[in-house]
């Protein structure tokens, strides 16, 4: 079978991992000791898990987080979330065909009382914001349990592969999330205070002020907090289109978690829908796993996300249609090819703009929803509760960062402890890395030719400031009181060295170097790299890029070179005529031929925009009942089972709510499903005080 | 709104009751009103009734309920086309010790009495029957095939399409806020919208019965005790009949569990002492207590998945059987309340017996019925088995 591993990353290690055996239906395969089941699946190049109990249609990956149930297989007799649960030696993993038959157990096991724990705070999930709350906290000596459902702290961070942006003071800007996220880890770990529970899943907040959580994923344990925090991150948007459950529909956070965390290839030629941070990054990071990606639709007339982000794709040579939405996902077990078209300025698709594309998988990258359920039920029953990243407000993981850094005082301070108020300019900071991106300028490229000039094609109001603290001699310059401001060069043509610590540390890529020193007509021009080494050679041909994605022709390359410091990004240098040499920004590494659309659009006639994944309930069936009148979510779940699956209306409560508002009925009079425990499906054993732990001794 | 509508009667409540009676009240060719606080049907406790439906009870009332009720669920697709997962899985009450099997022997003689099937079976023959049950210290147990189960849901919202259609007019967001009361006959009910008026006006409001009748002046003795429950992922099927284990232990009197025609198993503990109150929010204590007991019954249970857990009302009445007659204060006030967490599986039969008392066409057992269900009755005594 073919591998689908990467071997090589630009930037991610690719450590040696010892190779162990298990077996799918049967047949042996080779599987990587600690990765999920999922991974090992997807390594052998299984994408196909199971198949609905309602409709037959086939079952994947979908969230990769544990949130969306689709992933199910049967692992040595038990049904559970591939994604979640690690491969083991000799395991017999089976598809979920239909209803599992649950396995025949000879006697009652040995069941202990739930243990009961008081804690002065417990935080919901070691991302950003809880992990910078811990230490905060720990800092201060507080008792803290901080638990978190994976396999190791940080969140999202460990699926971030390129720098972050924000404030290099405040946040660690300029440093990539992977390596934040060790950095935090690192940093709570030494504090004795800080008690850490990963492979910790939070099941709910009870009336009666206890916290529930299966401890490593086995044992049930209640938790009373003085004091709760709510880091719970948030979750991604789903969207309406037909063959939406097609296996090789991924959301973002599943795609990047195959790609950069478990190191497998889950698809060779990529199409995004979405252009906000998210889709623009994951298209990035696909790019650099060696996946194509054949195109980016965006509905609105703009892409959302950071202008560079956007930059950095289009000069790789991904197209991105604004104004476009999904069609649909065709294929039969998989995605085969995916059909786009054009919007009008109600979103509506416009007739005859159709177009498909060859792909095997669709990344949907439409938003996130923060996961506020624990902080909301505890705000109902009484308990201290706080909010932090995310769950509290969706935003880049910067703010998140300084998010749970605030919470973590305001605890200290809730608690009674005497500590000083937080100061009022972090609050200011906190706002200020929250912000959305702001007014876009025209690029002002110098029109000095000799010398040496960095040119900053950076010219959107987003909260960042890296570049400031690069240049050795303080030539950049980012407003110190507000870091949304575009930086500026405030040297003239004979101040820079020449040093290229900017080109290569900006995090959206967006710095280049102008040297005409040798040769005014002949400049040579420096350009940031972060894709794998092999791909370029010296003297090679090299098409070069404006900020835009413009093609400026071909130039030579004259070098390749890594520095000390520089954190994989390479810098390239070429030679480009004089005429062109401020405007290059990046070098094309797709070829054309992979975006290119297929002869004919591929219309998809099945009605099977699925809107509820875990019952299989369509569009079609909701607005129906929406049109008689219906208003109540709960009364939609009585007669269709939308919302009443394993996931808990995770992905489908906001599709429900997004048709009442194509069908009209405002929002006010939509009545929410209502929400209940528990968080993730959990054996009946667990809640007994049986622990797989007990059954080994 | 100053127009005051007219209807031969007025239902307060959409739910176990309130929406079979509609359909019923309706079909019959009367016009029929039913106000709703909350903004669809079967919302309150209905839809948090585990789906259990058994006509293996002790007294005559019940058990001819029940037995109409089977007949109506059992045969609902048919008559009316909807599906509402109608399985004839029985019941099993199990026996490990000697209280048990004395307390169910009793009671079977009092149910063959009154012709139900219902047997008793000795260990080796209940494991038959129920073959995952812990073998070790039981004594056997009673099947009784009659019995089912089926969606609350689903059966509800089935009943409130087909009154719709036989003309029947809900009203909902619409709590009754004011009655009035001239010469102990209700003159007119109000709520946030409006005030209409009715020959008949019905409480079939569940918990909150009692606050109905103190607007009519009407002291209706029920009051609400809550009851947790749960369901699991489906699995394919394994359990037979729905399994009740009357043995106490601390913090419960009782607990049961079945598998329902979609594959989950569907579970409920009865408190000890009751929760008395109206408060539906979910506890820590409820799943370690009902899973150990569960796992101590049936071992192979532990590695089904819990999904969802919820608690529900029961609205009770001093002696545990639910009130369905004229109230004595108000001429023109029915009460049908007081269902005592029964309301699911006793709905359909007190619908049409709701609606045989209004339209005055009793048949010859429903003065025996009616005798039993009383709001005149002492309310001394209790339920043998709950």
């Amino acid at each position: 079978m073919t591998d689908h591993r990467i071997k090589k990353h630009p930037i991610l290690p690719v450590p040696e991992r010892e190779e162990i055996e298990f077996y799918w239906q049967g047949q042996p395969l080779k599987a990587l000791k600690g990765e999920t089941i999922a991974a090992a699946l997807f390594a052998n190049g299984i994408q196909v898990f199971g198949h609905h109990q309602k409709d037959g249609s086939p079952l994947g990956i979908f969230c990769a987080n544990g949130q969306c149930s689709q992933c199910m297989v049967i692992a040595d007799g038990r049904p559970l979330k591939s994604c979640m649960e690690l491969v083991t030696e000799k395991m017999q993993v089976e598809p979920n065909d239909g209803n599992p038959v649950l396995p025949e157990v000879k006697s009652a096991p040995k069941l202990r009382p739930i243990p009961e724990i008081a804690i002065p705070v417990l935080i919901i999930g070691g991302g950003p914001a809880g992990l910078s709350a811990a230490i905060e906290l720990g800092k201060l000596g507080v008792e803290v349990i901080l638990v978190d459902d994976k396999h190791r702290l940080g969140g999202k961070l460990v699926l971030q592969t390129h720098r972050f942006f924000g404030s290099a003071e405040a946040v660690y800007a300029g440093t990539r999330g992977i390596d934040i996220a060790t950095r935090l880890e690192t940093e709570v770990k030494k504090l004795p205070s800080v008690q850490i529970w990963t492979q910790t899943t939070c099941l709910a907040v009870y009336s009666d002020k206890k916290v529930g959580v299966l401890l490593n994923g086995k044992k049930y344990v209640l938790v009373t907090p003085q004091v709760l925090l709510v880091a719970t991150g948030a979750r991604e948007k789903f969207l309406a289109f037909k063959g939406n459950t097609l296996p090789g529909v991924y959301g973002a956070g599943a795609f990047q978690t195959l790609v950069n965390r478990d190191l497998v290839r889950p698809a060779e030629k990529l199409f995004i829908i979405g252009g906000g941070n998210v889709g623009l990054i994951a298209g990035y990071h696909a790019l650099q796993a060696g996946i194509g990606v054949v195109g980016l639709v965006e509905a609105l007339p703009q892409c959302g996300g950071y202008k560079v982000h956007k930059d950095k794709l289009v000069r790789m040579g991904v197209p991105i249609y604004t104004s476009h939405t999904i069609l649909s996902a065709n294929g039969e077990e998989k995605v085969e090819s995916v059909t786009i078209a054009q919007v009008d300025e109600r979103f509506r698709p416009i007739p005859g703009t159709e177009q498909s594309f060859a792909c095997d998988a669709v990344l949907v990258a439409v938003g996130l929803d923060p996961v506020n359920e624990f902080y909301q039920k505890a705000l109902e029953f009484g308990v201290t509760a706080f909010v932090a990243g995310d769950a509290e407000e969706i935003a880049e993981a910067s703010a998140a960062i300084f998010s749970g850094k605030i919470k973590g005082l305001e605890i200290a301070l809730a608690l009674g402890l005497p500590v000083a108020e937080v100061p009022a300019e972090w609050y200011q900071t906190g706002e200020i890395l929250k912000s959305k991106p702001g007014n876009i300028f025209e690029e002002d490229l110098p029109d000095v030719e000799s010398g040496v000039i960095p040119i900053l094609h950076c010219n959107q109001e987003i909260p960042c400031n890296p570049c400031s603290a690069l240049c050795p001699q303080g030539l950049i310059v980012v407003d110190k009181q507000d870091i949304r401001s575009i930086p500026r060069f405030v040297g003239n043509n004979y101040c820079c060295k020449a040093c290229e610590k900017c080109v290569a540390g900006c995090p959206g890529l967006a710095i280049t170097l102008v040297d005409y020193r040798t040769n005014p007509d002949k400049p040579i021009v420096s350009i940031p790299y972060e894709f794998s080494r092999e791909m370029l050679n010296l003297s090679d041909r090299v098409t070069i890029l404006d900020t835009e994605g413009t093609e400026l022709g071909e130039a030579e390359v004259l070098n390749i070179h890594a520095f000390k410091g520089n954190d994989r990004t390479l810098v390239v240098q070429v030679e480009a005529s004089r005429e062109i040499a401020s405007r290059i920004a990046g070098i094309k590494i797709q070829p054309v031929s992979i975006t290119q659309p297929m002869r004919q659009y591929v219309d998809h006639v099945a009605d099977d925009t699925i809107i509820c994944r875990c019952e299989h309930v369509t569009a079609g069936e909701i607005r129906a009942l929406i049109r008689q009148g219906y208003h109540d979510i709960n009364e939609i779940k009585t007669v269709t089972r939308a919302a009443m699956g394993a996931c808990g209306a995770k992905t489908c409560a906001s599709l429900i709510r997004r048709l009442f508002a194509e069908e009209g009925v405002p929002a006010n009079q939509v009545i929410d499903p209502y929400k209940r425990p528990i968080f993730i499906e959990v054996p009946l054993g667990v809640f007994a005080g049986e622990s797989g732990e007990e059954e080994a001794e | 709104m100053s127009v005051q509508k007219n209807y031969d009667i007025l239902l307060i409540g959409a739910g176990s009751l309130g929406t079979p009676a509609a359909y019923y009240l309706a079909k019959s060719g009367l016009k029929v009103l039913v106000l709703e606080s909350v903004p669809s049907v079967g919302q309150g406790s209905n839809k948090r009734a585990i789906g259990g439906i058994r006509a293996t009870h002790s007294d005559p009332a019940k058990i001819r309920l029940c037995l109409r009720s089977i007949e109506i669920f059992s045969t609902f697709k048919k008559t009316f086309g909807d599906e509402i997962e109608w399985d004839q899985c029985g019941y099993t009450f199990v026996a490990y010790t000697s209280r048990e099997e004395k307390i169910l022997k009793d009671l079977l003689a009092v149910q063959k009495s009154y012709g139900l099937v219902n047997d008793w079976y000795d260990r080796d023959d209940l494991l038959k029957i129920v073959p995952d049950l812990t073998p070790e210290g039981l004594i056997g147990g009673t099947f009784s095939p009659g019995d089912g189960s089926a969606s609350p849901l689903l059966s509800n919202h089935a009943y409130y399409t087909h009154a719709l259609k036989a003309g029947a007019e809900f009203r909902f967001n619409e709590p009754v806020t004011a009655m009035t009361i001239k010469n102990g006959h209700i003159e007119s009910v109000e709520t946030c919208c409006g005030t209409y008026s009715a020959g008949v006006v019905v409480n079939t409001a569940g918990a909150n019965a009692a606050e109905i009748g103190r607007m009519a002046g009407v002291h209706v003795p029920v009051k609400p005790d809550s009851h947790e429950a749960a369901i699991t992922e489906p699995v394919a099927r394994f359990l037979g009949p729905m399994i009740v284990d009357i043995r106490p232990a601390v913090g419960s009197s009782n607990y049961y569990f079945y598998q329902h025609l979609t594959g989950q198993i569907i579970f409920c503990i009865t408190p000890n002492p009751n929760i008395w109150g109206t408060d539906v929010n979910e506890t820590s204590s409820f799943l370690p207590m009902v899973a150990k007991r569960m796992i101590e019954i049936m071992p192979r249970l532990k590695n089904i998945r819990v999904r969802r857990t919820w608690r529900g009302l029961y609205p009770m009445t001093p002696d545990g059987f639910p009130i369905l007659g004229w109230s004595p204060q108000v001429s023109n006030m029915l009460l049908g309340v007081g269902l005592c967490g029964q309301g699911f599986m006793l709905g359909p039969a007190m619908g049409e017996l709701l609606t045989r008392l209004v339209n005055q066409d009793l048949l010859p057992d429903d003065a025996e019925t009616l005798q039993f269900l009383s709001p005149e009755r002492k309310f001394e005594g209790q339920e043998l088995l709950k």
